[in-house]
């Protein structure tokens, strides 16, 4: 076979190898997706997403477990954005490249491959025990807080370095002080990506189940928090529990796939809004 | 009227080091006020370490080290008193590179304004209108200055980036290659524009365009290696060079 139609022959392997395999993924997603919808949207209603869970959670609704769950994913984010953006602003823009960086770049990653039950023992010992908030809201949202921390600091340390050298020069060269130049340059620009961090941090802490499992989760709590201090019921644990050990697992079956369309609905909403948010401001940029 | 300083601006026996690198080799030359001041020489020959040192923006690169004085009105700006945000409002510089802020037009050029402590509206608004009219961009864009300055052409973002570099009103103007990246028409602009500027401020500029630097500057220095070879009138350098090495540069045997 003469060269070029060889050459032809291994594009076309290659084309056609990537383009199905990256069907097959879209495909799977789909069919999780349409799965769950399929099972779920039948015991969607408007009693199911404003009652509270009824007849040993086989009846009723999920709204405390929406409202727990929307606490947690507030709750964490306000802890772990501003401590997340801040150090990385901190190794990026003020330690020179070297060692140290480096030093926080490994323990960063590092702590992002810690188990998220290890989270979890960790927030009970320190927060529900050793600091005394029990049980609660407050330290459930940490916990969860500390597991979503690396991300948000390496999604943000990478957008500060995808930040083109040249603004921050600009910025100095009128005289602008490092506080000025990250505050009215640097952190603008990068923020369209920063955000991105917390579209992945609200998928992340919607979803765990095992760090709000000794810190904060109730089994079966039907109502409303009214403090931080609050225990509250939570949607991945609430699937979890309804799915394996309620009263009645066949009778509750249904229920489980309602919730977990709940839950996926939950975490599409927030990421559209983020990325609409995102979208608009690296318009703003028109660099992007 | 006498000047009590002799030179506007002056280094005298500069070398400065990358890590180990020696970059600058005893430069001592000056610059007088009103005046510009072209540096050519083949590229890596260090005019844009030479050019930076004078708004101490080789400070910002990790292990430089700078031994020597600079002056500007007869003070050493490496001094200890010098606050280097003050000397960077008294010294602006243009970048190769285009390099306008992501934000609407007035911003970018009240942005120097802003971050040196001036919030008074219709002072800014005038600054504004002024430095903008300076750079010769004012009839193109004062329909448009809410508009992002990323919207521009190549040669209106540089001449942003001068407006912005004079609306903090610095007496010295640093141009590393303003030019470079740009087409011949909005070169010529620029050309004009460092002409105009010069009754004003003192300007150094680097350039690797002979023609450009004979038409713009007053006096040029040739670096070769990180030395200062030649300094002289532009008129008398590029017509009657006295070292064989400018003669060579500048005749294109080499660079
Ligand atoms: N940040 C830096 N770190 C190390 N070496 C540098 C740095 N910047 C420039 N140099 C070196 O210093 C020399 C002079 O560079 P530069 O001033 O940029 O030259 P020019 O502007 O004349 O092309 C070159 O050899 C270059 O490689
Ligand atoms: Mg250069």
């Amino acid at each position: 076979m003469d060269y070029y139609k060889r050459k032809l022959i291994v594009e076309g392997i290659a084309f056609w190898t990537f383009r199905s395999l990256s069907f097959i993924v879209i495909g799977i997603l789909f069919s999780i997706l349409g799965f769950i919808i399929y099972k779920g949207s039948s015991v969607i209603s408007w009693e199911f997403i404003t009652e509270m869970p009824k007849d040993g959670m086989t009846k009723g609704g999920i709204y405390p477990a929406i409202i727990g769950t929307l606490c947690l994913i507030g709750g964490s984010i306000i802890f772990a954005f501003p401590i997340g953006v801040m150090s990385a602003i901190y190794s990026n823009e003020y330690t020179k490249h070297g060692y140290f960086r480096s030093f926080i770049q490994l323990m960063t990653s590092n702590l992002a491959g810690i188990p998220s039950i290890v989270f979890g023992l960790f927030g009970m010992a320190l927060f529900v025990n050793q600091l005394g908030f029990g049980d609660s809201i407050l330290a459930g949202s940490l916990t969860l807080g500390l597991l979503v921390l690396p991300i948000v600091i390496r999604t943000t340390e990478e957008a500060l370095k995808a930040v083109d050298d040249n603004f921050r020069q600009a910025s100095f060269a009128l005289g602008a002080t490092k506080l000025q130049t990250i505050h009215r340059v640097t952190l603008p620009i990068a923020l369209p990506n920063i955000l991105t961090g917390l579209i992945l941090s609200i998928g992340r802490v919607s979803g765990e189940t095992a760090p709000i499992l000794f810190t904060v989760a109730a089994y079966f709590l039907p109502k409303l928090p009214t403090s931080i201090f609050d225990q509250v019921m939570a949607l991945p644990y609430h699937l979890y529990v309804i799915s394996t050990s309620g009263t009645n697992i066949n009778d509750s079956r249904a229920m489980a796939y309602g919730t977990a369309l709940v839950l996926i609905l939950i975490v599409l909403i927030l990421n559209l809004t983020a990325s609409i948010v995102r979208r608009y401001l690296s318009k703003k940029n028109n660099i992007n | 009227m006498t000047e009590i300083y002799p030179h506007k601006i002056e280094s005298k026996d500069v070398n400065l080091y990358y890590e180990n690198f020696h970059a600058l080799k005893g430069i001592s030359m000056s610059v007088e006020k009103n005046t510009v001041c072209a540096l050519i020489g083949p590229s890596g020959c260090g005019k844009s370490t030479f050019l930076r040192l004078f708004n101490r923006m080789n400070d910002l690169i990790d292990g430089v080290k700078i031994e020597g004085k600079c002056l500007i009105d007869g003070k050493n700006i490496y001094s200890k008193e010098v606050k280097i945000d003050e000397l960077r409002k008294r010294v602006g510089m243009v970048f190769q590179k285009p390099n306008p802020f992501p934000k609407s037009i007035f911003e970018n050029v009240a942005y120097g304004l802003r971050v040196n402590g001036i919030s008074h509206k219709t002072l800014i608004e005038e600054r504004v209108e002024r430095s903008l009219k300076q750079a010769a961009l004012w009839e193109e864009v004062k329909d448009k200055l809410k508009k992002s300055a990323m919207q521009l052409s190549g040669g209106q973002q540089q001449r942003l980036c001068i407006a912005r570099a004079l609306a903090i009103e610095p007496s010295v103007v640093l141009m590393d290659e303003p030019a470079s990246a740009l087409d011949p028409i909005s070169t010529s602009k620029i050309e004009e524009l460092i002409y105009e500027l010069k009754s004003q401020y003192t300007i150094i500029i680097v350039t690797h365009n002979m023609q450009q630097a004979g038409r713009v500057s007053d006096s040029t220095a040739f670096f070769y290696m990180g030395e200062l070879i030649e300094y002289d009138l532009t008129k008398k350098l590029f017509t009657n060079p006295s070292d064989t090495r400018t003669q060579d540069y500048i005749t294109g045997r080499f660079g």
